[in-house]
C-alpha cells in the first residue's frame, strides 16, 4: 500500500512539474515581440500522404507552385488528418494559433471543424474545398471536374470492346454520384450499348480495397476501368488483366504504362495563387468558387499514346470545346436526362441548376448499381 | 503457462510477484530507452531528437491549448480504456470497444434527435448518458452471453461486432438519419443545444472528462473495497477455484461484459455529446482499439489508465507538431509512438518473466 501510495505520489508530481514548466512557457513566449516584415503563412491540412498520386498530391502541387509563383509566401502542411472532429480541429486551431494567415482545409470532414475553428480566428482566412458551409472569412471551393470526366466517358465508350465499363467508386455522395452520372453520359453519347457499373468502397484513399475492387469488375466482365478513388490501384488492376484505365487526379501511366488511357486531373494552383493574389491585394473576399476547364482548374491528362489516331482526334476535339467554354458542365447535365427506370428526369430542351447537381442524388440511365439511402 | 522452451537450456517463467516499485522503474527506464532509440533513429534522419522532444512536449503541454486538447484527447481513450481494463480483469478479451463506442454514440444520439428533441439540458444528458451505457452494455452483453452460454470466444465475437457497429454506423449517416439539408452529403443533423455537454472556458474540454474521471474512481473502489469487485479478480484467475467457492461465473461474465461495453459506449456519447454534436463517419479513429493499449500498460488499473490515456493523448498532440512546426514526415510521430510502446510493453514483459537455466539439460 504504502509503495502503490509513493508510485501515484510520484506520478502526481511529474506531472505537475510538467504543468509547471509549461505555464513558464507561456510567460516566455508572451514576452517575445513580433516579428515585423512576416511573410504571408498558408497552411494546408490534408487527409492523405503527398505520395499518393491522387488526391493530397494534387493539392500539395498546388502548394509548390504558390511557394514558387510568390517568394514572400511560406507553406506548411499536415499529412494524414483524420476527418473526425476531436482530430480536424486540433489541427486546424493549430495551425491558426501559429500564426497562419490562410488556411486549406482539403477534405469534406473538415468543414464543420474549419467553420468551429474560423469563428474564433477572425482575422484568419480559411478556404475549405468540397464544402457548403462559408462564414465571412471562409471561403468554399471546387471544380467541375465532370467536364473532364464527361470526356474520358467519351473515349471509355469508343475503346470497350465488351461494352462494359467498371466504376471504383468511394462513397455514396452528391460529388461521387455526379461524377458518375457525368462519366456515362459520356460513354453513352459514342457508345449507346455500353454500361457503367459501380463498385462502392467507402473509402478514399485504400491502394489494397481499390484494386480488388477494380479486379471484381473485371471478373464481370468490364474491359475499361475508372474510378473516383485516390490511389492508382485500379489502374494497377487493369494493367495486370491487359484491360484500359482512366484514372484520377494525376497522370498514373509510369504505373500502368499499358493501361492507363487518360485521367480527369486537378490544376489546385490556379485557384490557390488566384486566392493569395487577392489577400495580398487585399481584395479577398468569402466566395463560393466552382471553377471549370475553361478556367483552367480541370483538365484531362495527356492521352496515352496507343489511343487510335481517329479516336484521339474526336477526342482532342471534345476537350477543345470544353476549353473554349463552348460546352460545360451544364451542356452535359441538359435534357433529355432519363434515370435507371428509364424515367425522364429532366426533360428536353431543360438544363440542371448548379444545386441540382450539386445535390444530385440519382444515377442517370445506364448506370449499374445502387445509391444506397 | 509455468514454462516455455525458447533457447536450448534455458526456460521462460513467469515470476510470481512482481514489486510496484520494481515495475515502476522498469516504466520508466523502458520510456527513457525508447527515446534513447527513437533519437538514434531521428539522428539517422538528420534530424535532432532534443529539438524533436521538445517540440512534441511543447506542443502537448507547451500552452494552454495543448494542455487542453490534450485532454480532449484523453478522454475517450480513459472511458473506453477502463471499459477494457474491467472485462481484462476478469481475463475476458472484449476486443469489442471501438463497436461499443458506436452503440453508445448512435443511442445517445437517437435520444437527443429522436426520442426527447426538446427536452431541457439536465434531462437531455443524463438521458443521453442512461441511453450510451445501455447500447454499449448490449454491445457487450451479446459476446458475453455467448461466452458464458455457448463458450464462444469473445474475443472472436467482439471483434466481429466492431465491423457490424460501424457499418450500421455508416449505414444511418448515409440513410435514414441523413440530415436533409446536408446536400446528401453523410452525417445527422446537428444535435439540439440541449444535448451539447458543457465545456471548460473557451476550450473543448468538457463534461466527458469529468466522466472519465468519476468511472475510475468508482471502479477503484469496486475492486477494492466490493465483495463484487473482489470476485470479478478471483474468477479471472482461477475459474475453478470461483466455482467451487459458489461464485456465479456465468452471471459475472455477462456482467462484467455489459459494463465494459457500456463505459465504451460512453466515450462514444461524450465525443459525439461534447466534441462533434452530431453523428457523423469517422466518429472515432480507433478509439476503442487504443484502449486496449491503454488498459494493458495501465495494468488494469484505473487510475493507471489515467496516467497512460495522457501519456497516449501527449503523444498524438505533440506528434501533430513534427510535422506542422519542423516539417518533418508525417510517418515520423507514428514511428515514435510505437516505439514507445514497443519498449514499454517489452520491459512489461520483462518484468513478469524472466529467463532462466534449468539444470541437467544440453
Amino acid at each position: 500500500m504504502v509503495r502503490r501510495g509513493l508510485v501515484s505520489v510520484l506520478s502526481v508530481l511529474i506531472l505537475v512539474g510538467m504543468m509547471a514548466i509549461s505555464f513558464g512557457r507561456v510567460a516566455a513566449q508572451d514576452a517575445t515581440p513580433a516579428a515585423s516584415e512576416k511573410p504571408l503563412k498558408v497552411a494546408f491540412v490534408y487527409v492523405g500522404p503527398v505520395g499518393d498520386l491522387g488526391w493530397t498530391w494534387a493539392h500539395d502541387q498546388g502548394r509548390k507552385e504558390l511557394e514558387a509563383a510568390f517568394p514572400n509566401v511560406t507553406t506548411v502542411y499536415q499529412e494524414s488528418v483524420p476527418e473526425n472532429p476531436a482530430d480536424a480541429e486540433r489541427v486546424i486551431r493549430q495551425f491558426a494559433q501559429d500564426g497562419a494567415d490562410l488556411i486549406i482545409t482539403t477534405s469534406f470532414g473538415y468543414m464543420d471543424p474549419t467553420i468551429n475553428v474560423a469563428k474564433d480566428f477572425p482575422d484568419t482566412k480559411f478556404i475549405h474545398i468540397s464544402g457548403y458551409k462559408t462564414a465571412p472569412n471562409v471561403a468554399t471551393a471546387f471544380g467541375k471536374i465532370e467536364e473532364p470526366r464527361y470526356v474520358s466517358g467519351e473515349l471509355a465508350g469508343l475503346m470497350t470492346k465488351s461494352n462494359q465499363i467498371g466504376y471504383v467508386a468511394a462513397f455514396p455522395i452528391p460529388e461521387v454520384i455526379r461524377g458518375i452520372n457525368a462519366f456515362t453520359l459520356g460513354v453513352r453519347k459514342t457508345n449507346p450499348e455500353a454500361t457503367v457499373k459501380v463498385v462502392w468502397t467507402n473509402t478514399w484513399y485504400d491502394p489494397q480495397k481499390e484494386r480488388a475492387a477494380a479486379e471484381a469488375l473485371l471478373d464481370g466482365g468490364a474491359d475499361v476501368i475508372t474510378q473516383h478513388q485516390d490511389t492508382a490501384g485500379p489502374q494497377q488492376a487493369a494493367e495486370d488483366r491487359g484491360a484500359y484505365g482512366i484514372g484520377y487526379n494525376a497522370d498514373m501511366s509510369e504505373l500502368a504504362p499499358n493501361a492507363f488511357l487518360t485521367a480527369p486531373i486537378w490544376h489546385w494552383g490556379v485557384y490557390y495563387k488566384q486566392a493569395v493574389q487577392d489577400i495580398l491585394d487585399g481584395t479577398w473576399k468569402s466566395t463560393q468558387y466552382w471553377g471549370g476547364w475553361k478556367d483552367g482548374i480541370v483538365d484531362l491528362a495527356p492521352l496515352a499514346s496507343f489511343i487510335p489516331e481517329d479516336i484521339r482526334k474526336q477526342i482532342e476535339d471534345e476537350e477543345a470545346r470544353f476549353k473554349s467554354g463552348e460546352k460545360d458542365e451544364f451542356t452535359i447535365f441538359s435534357g433529355p436526362l432519363k434515370d435507371q427506370s428509364g424515367e425522364v428526369r429532366v426533360p428536353e430542351g431543360q438544363t440542371m441548376t448548379g444545386d441540382e447537381i450539386l445535390g444530385m442524388n440519382w444515377f442517370v440511365e445506364g448506370v449499374q448499381g445502387d445509391i444506397p439511402s | 503457462m509455468a514454462s516455455v522452451p525458447l533457447l536450448r537450456g534455458y526456460r521462460i517463467e513467469r515470476v510470481p510477484a512482481p514489486s510496484r516499485l520494481a515495475t515502476a522503474l522498469v516504466s520508466l527506464l523502458s520510456l527513457l530507452l525508447a527515446l534513447v532509440f527513437g533519437g538514434i533513429v531521428l539522428a539517422l534522419a538528420g534530424e535532432n531528437p532534443l529539438t524533436v522532444y521538445q517540440t512534441m512536449l511543447r506542443g502537448a503541454l507547451g500552452d494552454w491549448n495543448g494542455v487542453a486538447e490534450t485532454l480532449v484527447k484523453t478522454t475517450p481513450l480513459l472511458l473506453a480504456g477502463l471499459g477494457v481494463a474491467v472485462a481484462f480483469r476478469m481475463q475476458l478479451w472484449n476486443i469489442g470497444a471501438e463497436g461499443q463506442l458506436y452503440l453508445g454514440a448512435i443511442f445517445a444520439t437517437g435520444t437527443a434527435l429522436f426520442l426527447i428533441p426538446t427536452a431541457p439540458g439536465w434531462v437531455m444528458v443524463p438521458a443521453m448518458i442512461v441511453a450510451a451505457l445501455i447500447g454499449g452494455g448490449l454491445w457487450g452483453f451479446i459476446p458475453g452471453a455467448l461466452r458464458a452460454w455457448f463458450g464462444a470466444s469473445e474475443i472472436i465475437t467482439s471483434l466481429m461486432l466492431n465491423y457490424v457497429a460501424i457499418l450500421f454506423s455508416e449505414y444511418l449517416v448515409h440513410g435514414p438519419w441523413r440530415d436533409p439539408q446536408a446536400y446528401g452529403f453523410p452525417g445527422t443533423p446537428t444535435l439540439p443545444d440541449a444535448a451539447w455537454l458543457a465545456r471548460w472556458g473557451t476550450t473543448r474540454v468538457h463534461l466527458g472528462l469529468l466522466f472519465g474521471l468519476i468511472a475510475a474512481v468508482t471502479l477503484w473502489v469496486m475492486f477494492r473495497r466490493t465483495r463484487w469487485g473482489y470476485e470479478i479478480g478471483v474468477m479471472g484467475e482461477n475459474p475453478r477455484a470461483a466455482h467451487y467457492a459458489g461464485m456465479p461465473t456465468k452471471r459475472t461474465i455477462i456482467l462484467v461484459m455489459v459494463l465494459s461495453g457500456a463505459l465504451a459506449g460512453l466515450a462514444g456519447m461524450s465525443e459525439v455529446a461534447g466534441i462533434g454534436h452530431q453523428l457523423q463517419r469517422n466518429l472515432s479513429p480507433g478509439y476503442g482499439y487504443t484502449a486496449i493499449i491503454v488498459a494493458w500498460l495501465a495494468r488494469l488499473h484505473p487510475f493507471g489508465a489515467v496516467l497512460v490515456a495522457f501519456l497516449l493523448a501527449v503523444l498524438t498532440v505533440g506528434g501533430d507538431q513534427l510535422q506542422m512546426s519542423l516539417g518533418l514526415p508525417a510517418a515520423i510521430a507514428p514511428m515514435l509512438q510505437g516505439t514507445i510502446l514497443f519498449f514499454l510493453l517489452g520491459g512489461d514483459l520483462l518484468t513478469r518473466y524472466r529467463l532462466t537455466r534449468v539444470l541437467g539439460v544440453g
